[in-house]
């Protein structure tokens, strides 16, 4: 705020003056390269929801090709170009779409624009802190994403394709181009673009690490944290264990790939010519890869989970149920997420005794889930609940959860797993489970804390009818696949028609793909309400939602340093929601007791 | 321009808030190695294993980076009582270890070329391979060690590095630390499963 700084800068101004709204950082320092944590958040946010569209786009493609399998798609050419051959989708983009979907919406939507937009909002703010811990090393987090994305970007439009080995990439199809075009270049990309990803992913979580550890305002005891935040802290601690070995997998591919080793590659055979690499091991590959994959898919679902605990509460206006036993589930599911890896090999020639062990250490995580959503219905029972678009979408992640955690039980099951393998019972189930439910949440977030982000409201109605369709639409695409799932049908098939025994699936096929172009279209109404709110949308109060974190006691639009005068004192946890002989439904974390005799309980009388 | 630095703020644990974040990345590479090692060992379990004798000269690599441990923290000791002449000189000499390490370990690779170990190509195995990734790894994070090591020797040349300013010499040397504990605890490995 110095004079000093403002002289500095001039020399940089010029080209940007429009831009400029007389601030004393320039256009490039206050939103490009900006070091403030709530810009970035909106960084990740974007480029988040430009990832969604996209991912979401090239499902809708190869739902076409699945729902009308002898159609001719000669109107896709002006996008598609030489990927439509007489009308027909080629079959190796068709599994190209399906890769990148999957790594577009697992890596770049739900990890990256989800804990990178509401951990790095959210952390500093609800915490009582100024910022992050360094703000470079997470303007760097965002800027490596960037150059991630990037190059992700780019790969789709090769002419031999992006990556095309399914998103887990296992070798030796995704190590040999001569097997598949996309494993060419395309996959060259895909490995850069994740290493780059896997970069960006660390410095964002030690920052969180660090920032939630150290900067925690007064009497922010670790126990007076809101849940989001302990979601958080957990998720990038899974991300900071998980990630490293993801990276050493992909290193190793590269060399594989491009330096002629064979740690995963032996005995291959291509058009009768053997190649020369003896001695590697696939399943090594999967061994390291699932490591990491199934973390992540708890990185995914757990600021989810946060972000939903902390909605609920507020729109129940009743303390969250079980606060310790939510954060002893999100601790236990952490643990556990690290020794289940291998359920997603039962089928790779695993010793049967290791097979059920794992599967019994599967099976236990039902436990801390069962916890969590007992203790949501908990808070929701008799609780004097407003239906917020966030709420709904809320309420929403715990019906997808349910219905999608129960299928995880059966395909836990190390002899059921032997028939719904590669089925499409597995996708239905991951989809509802981590799929749609964290897109719930983090739709639930961006509703819900829309208002401190930009200063103004999301429209309710909009956001009512984006969430009806949304949620009707995820359930007539799922919930249909477990039956074909359960008939045998696999995943990842271009064309199914000559199979005499799924004939009879067609139907449901359309029926799937014509609900799943409802789901995509009704995402739009979300995205111009998005746009259009950011604008002109109806101007928000400091606390719309009366509720009780920190990040309510901020300005409408908090500067850079959050608070204009000191970092406020927490003095309570933060659920006080609906208290007995309070004189509102809500005391903020900052009240002191002294200031609440009426309400408190005896065994808060001490501090007073 | 309201960038507010991070000692105006209360750390909670004590611990400067990036010498936290030095420990969490610590972490994450310790991360790359466990999947390295482990991945080598449930390989090994397989068969298909080519065995061959570790270069010698991995011995005495061992020991130049123990010493450029030592010399590391006499430097920060030195830098403790505002000894800025022996700083500086155990600074250097850190830096001439940490190349000499670096072109050691160079030899190493030459010695297993000449006994046929490649890294990749036709006759390559896993297990050659896997001691190529392990000190190829190792020793890029050793060179960005060095670098750090360069950036603190340029700050003691400019009088920046004293008993009141330790932050990025003690930064430095966990880090340095950490890099010839990480290279023993790869050398022990190796030596137990050759």
């Amino acid at each position: 705020m110095s004079s000093t700084d403002i002289s500095i800068n001039k020399d940089v101004h010029h080209a940007h003056e429009e831009h400029d709204h007389h601030h004393d950082q320039n256009f490039f320092e206050k939103y490009v390269f900006s070091l403030d944590h709530k810009v970035i958040a909106k960084q990740f946010l974007f480029m988040g929801i430009f990832w969604a569209f996209v991912g979401g786009f090239l499902s809708i493609l190869f739902r076409l090709q699945l729902g009308w399998p002898e159609a001719t798609f000669t109107f896709l050419e002006p996008i598609l170009g030489g990927w439509i051959e007489n009308g027909k989708l080629n079959p190796e983009f068709y599994l190209a779409l399906v890769t990148m979907h999957g790594t577009i919406m697992v890596f770049f939507v739900l990890t990256a624009g989800l804990s990178g937009t509401f951990s790095n909002f959210l952390i500093p703010l609800q915490l009582g802190a100024r910022d992050m811990a360094s703000g470079f090393m997470n303007m760097l987090s965002f800027w490596i994403f960037f150059l991630s994305s990037v190059v992700m970007f780019i790969s789709l439009f090769l002419e031999t394709g992006p990556a095309a080995g399914g998103w887990t990439v296992y070798p030796p199809l995704s190590a040999l181009p001569e097997a598949i075009q996309g494993s060419g270049d395309g996959m060259s990309m895909w490995l850069v673009a994740m290493a780059l990803f896997i970069v960006s992913q660390l410095l964002g979580g030690v920052n969180y690490i660090t920032t939630i550890i150290n900067l925690r305002t007064r009497g922010m005891s670790m126990t007076k944290m809101p849940l989001t935040i302990w979601a958080f802290f957990l998720t990038a601690i899974l991300g900071l264990l998980a990630f490293p070995v993801l990276f050493s997998a992909a290193l190793l591919l590269i060399f594989d790939r491009s330096f002629g080793t064979s740690f995963f590659l032996s005995d291959i055979f291509i058009a009768g010519q053997a190649l020369s690499n003896t001695g590697g091991s696939p399943i090594l590959f999967q061994h390291l890869f699932w490591f990491l994959g199934h973390p992540e898919v708890y990185i995914v679902i757990m600021p989810a989970m946060g972000l939903v605990s902390e909605v609920i509460a507020t729109n129940s206006r009743k303390p969250i149920f079980g606060y310790r036993a939510m954060i002893g589930s999100l601790i236990g599911i952490s643990v556990l997420s690290f020794v289940v890896w291998a359920h997603h090999m039962f089928v790779t020639g695993m010793n049967p005794f290791l097979g059920s062990v794992f599967m019994f250490l599967t099976l236990i995580i039902a436990v801390p889930s069962a916890v969590k959503v007992f203790n949501w219905i908990a808070t929701l029972w008799r609780g004097n609940i407003r239906f917020t678009t966030a709420m709904m979408y809320a309420i929403g992640f715990v019906s997808l959860f349910i219905s999608g955690g129960l299928t995880g039980i059966i395909l836990g099951n190390s002899a059921l797993d032997i028939q719904l393998h590669d089925t499409y019972f597995v996708v239905a189930h991951f989809h509802l489970v981590m799929g749609a439910a964290a897109f719930f949440g983090m739709f639930c977030g961006v509703y819900h804390w829309f208002p401190k982000m930009f200063g103004r409201m999301l429209d309710e109605k909009l956001g009512f009818v984006h969430f009806w369709l949304t949620f009707i639409s995820v359930y007539l695409v799922f919930m249909p696949m477990h039956y074909i799932g359960i008939a045998g049908f696999p995943r990842r098939y271009y064309n199914w028609t000559g199979f005499e025994t799924f004939n009879i699936f067609t139907d449901m096929n359309t029926f799937i793909s014509i609900a799943a172009i409802l789901g995509f279209t009704a995402q739009f109404i979300f995205l111009f309400n998005f746009i259009y709110s950011i604008f002109k949308g109806r101007r928000a109060t400091e606390n719309p939602w009366h509720s009780n974190t920190l990040e309510w006691t901020t300005p409408v639009l908090p500067g850079h340093g959050n608070w204009p005068g000191p970092l406020p004192t927490v003095y309570r946890w933060p659920y006080d929601y609906s208290k007995p002989g309070a004189a509102e439904d809500y005391i903020p974390q900052t009240v002191p007791y002294s200031q609440t005799q009426s309400s408190n309980l005896p065994n808060e009388r001490d501090f007073e | 321009m309201a960038n507010f630095p991070i000692e105006d703020q209360n750390s909670r644990t004590g611990v400067h808030p990036l010498k936290f974040s030095l420990w969490l990345i610590i972490i994450s590479i310790i991360m790359m190695f466990a999947a390295f090692t482990s991945a080598y060992i449930v390989r090994r379990e397989e068969g298909n294993w080519l065995e061959f004798n570790l270069p010698n000269i991995l011995l005495i690599n061992t020991f130049i980076i123990v010493l450029s441990s030592v010399s590391m923290q006499l430097a920060h000791n030195a830098a403790k009582h505002n000894n800025m002449g022996k700083l500086k000189l155990m600074l250097l000499i850190t830096l001439g270890l940490g190349t000499a390490f670096l072109v050691g370990q160079w030899y190493g690779w030459a010695d297993l070329v000449q006994n046929n170990i490649y890294f990749g190509g036709t006759g390559s195995n896993p297990s050659g391979s896997f001691l190529y990734v392990l000190t190829g790894v190792h020793g890029f994070h050793l060179v960005t060690g060095l670098i750090f090591v360069l950036i603190v020797f340029m700050s003691s040349l400019k009088f920046k590095i004293h008993s009141k300013n330790m932050l990025r010499i003690q930064l430095c040397t966990v880090y340095w630390h950490f890099l010839g504990g990480l290279w023993l605890y790869l050398y022990i490995f190796l030596r137990i499963n050759h």
